[in-house]
């Protein structure tokens, strides 16, 4: 069976493996506590004086080139790219991508599009339609305040449940060759409402599609969280993992397994870093992170199985100013070392 | 638990106030106060200044005022200041001259980048055209009641 109970897709038959992978980030993220695992570091967030528009789409080539350097495969070796990005129509995944002369998929679950484009891109290479996938997402503090906030320099002072867009893009390449990390599942969430309105709160309206989708989860391939030594929400914050925590409890997760959880937005910056609030957001939050931070804990043996469940708050600024609530999704990806010889 | 009943968001609104860390209203409007109080005086000083060494008439001296104004909101904005300066300040910020120039000029620089035209001169407004939509709405039925109450 490659469908696991209502949700949940089994690669292990014929299975896929991270081949490469590759981050970039910007200079907040650079000097946050993870700045050493990234594989590169911007000096400047606006690259050689040009637009933050850019800037992203070149940090997104970079990131391509990165993983398919350490994949050690050319551009032709891939057979197709799935990205995302938080630019309205994609533009920072397509026409940053667009050099590289491939098939591509653009796809959009806001920042849970990582998952969304292993899910898919996973999918790919398992059935065999294609032997080799990228999947990659950028976000870029300054294109995203433009795409829904203010201008970059405009004076309005955000609350401590704000987040800060996370500058940066991350990409794997996913093939059948063996190698150190399988991708094992891919679960693919359902949009959840629980009515937060305020687009300041987004760590409390993306909380309860990542505690529905990581039971649904575990409920799909009868796992529970003991098996894994780590599971990540995508870009909850300190507020929304506080949340995430809480509910949890509710469903009757012991107490204990909670230390299990962590976020990649309340991991990326320090608490002491200006205006970060309550953690790092956007579509690079989690594929940053995921494959740099935790790819090492895979690789060095501290972990031997991890569940990423990226999150996502869908709402446009229309949305926002009709008064619509902020649904939100959460898909996530299983990860597993495997021993190679 | 996709669709959660009027009763889950309840409660869920309620777990959320809990655990959110609140806006802290104390300490921002003592803040607000002090800044915004602060930006006034800053603007009454040069405006006694240009009365006492640059000889205007005090009717006449709120117009240079108004221009050094802009004119400092606009550096510090340009420089990547103000802005930090307002997560501080909060609403001192807003105070009416800098703050309007706060606003135009970092939509300005905000689009400069889709060009002169379509870019600067389209979006310029993006965030101040209410302000001046309001405020000539409201100034016009403030003027219609003014002249219907003196010639009633």
């Amino acid at each position: 069976m490659s469908r696991l109970g209502r949700a949940t897709w089994d690669f292990q038959s014929t299975p896929v493996y991270v081949e490469g992978y590759g981050t970039v980030a910007g200079q907040l993220e650079g000097k946050g506590p993870l700045g050493a695992d990234f594989d590169l570091v911007l000096e400047n967030d606006r690259i050689d004086d040009d637009t933050w528009e850019h800037s992203e789409q070149r940090m997104f080539a970079k990131a391509v080139q990165l993983a398919m350097t350490t994949a050690n495969v050319t551009a032709e070796q891939i057979d197709v790219l799935v990205g995302a990005d938080l630019n309205a129509q994609l533009t920072a995944f397509y026409l940053g991508t667009r050099a590289f002369a491939r098939p591509s998929l653009g796809v959009y679950s806001a920042c849970a599009s990582i998952c969304e484009s292993l899910a898919v891109a996973g999918l790919l290479v398992h059935t065999g339609h294609v032997d080799r996938a990228v999947a990659g997402t950028s976000s870029h503090t300054s294109t995203a305040e433009r795409q829904f906030r203010y201008p970059t320099e405009y004076g309005a002072q955000k609350p401590p449940t704000a987040q800060r867009t996370v500058t940066g893009s991350g990409a794997v390449v996913l093939g059948t060759s063996v190698h150190p990390i399988q991708v094992t599942h891919a679960t693919v969430g359902t949009v959840v409402d629980y009515g937060i309105a305020s687009p300041w709160e987004m760590g409390a309206a993306m909380a309860p599609a990542a505690c529905d989708t990581i039971l649904q989860h575990l409920s799909d391939t009868g796992r529970s969280v003991k098996d894994y030594d780590l599971i990540a929400t995508g870009d909850l914050g300190h507020v929304g993992l506080k949340l995430l925590k809480e509910l949890l409890a509710e469903k009757g997760v012991p107490q204990p397994e909670l230390r299990t959880f962590v976020d990649c937005g309340a991991m990326i910056y320090d608490p002491n870093q200006p205006e970060v609030f309550s953690g790092g957001s956007g579509g690079a939050c989690c594929s940053i992170v995921t494959f740099s931070h935790l790819f090492r804990k895979l690789l060095n043996g501290e972990c031997r199985r991890i569940l990423v469940s990226a999150t996502g708050a869908l709402l446009s600024t229309v949305s926002v100013q009709q008064k619509d609530s902020i649904p939100s999704v959460s898909h996530a990806i299983a990860f597993e070392r495997k021993d190679v010889q | 638990m996709a669709m959660a009943s009027e009763a889950d968001k309840r409660r869920y609104r309620e777990l959320v106030k809990r655990e959110q860390p609140g806006r802290r209203i104390v300490r921002n409007t003592i803040r607000a106060f002090v800044v915004g109080g602060l930006i006034c005086e800053i603007g009454q000083c040069v405006q006694s200044m240009f009365i006492r060494f640059a000889h205007f008439k005090p009717t006449e001296a709120g117009n240079p005022t108004v221009a050094v104004m802009i004119f400092l909101s606009v550096v510090c904005t340009a420089l990547g200041v103000y802005d930090r300066f307002a997560q501080w300040a909060g609403a001192g910020s807003a105070v009416p001259v800098t703050g309007f120039a706060n606003t135009m000029s970092s939509a300005a620089m905000e689009h400069r980048s889709e060009g002169w035209v379509s870019g600067v001169g389209s979006n310029m407004f993006k965030v101040a055209g209410p302000v001046i939509v309001y405020g000539v709405v409201s100034a016009f039925f403030v003027a219609m009641i003014r002249y219907l109450v003196t010639h009633l």
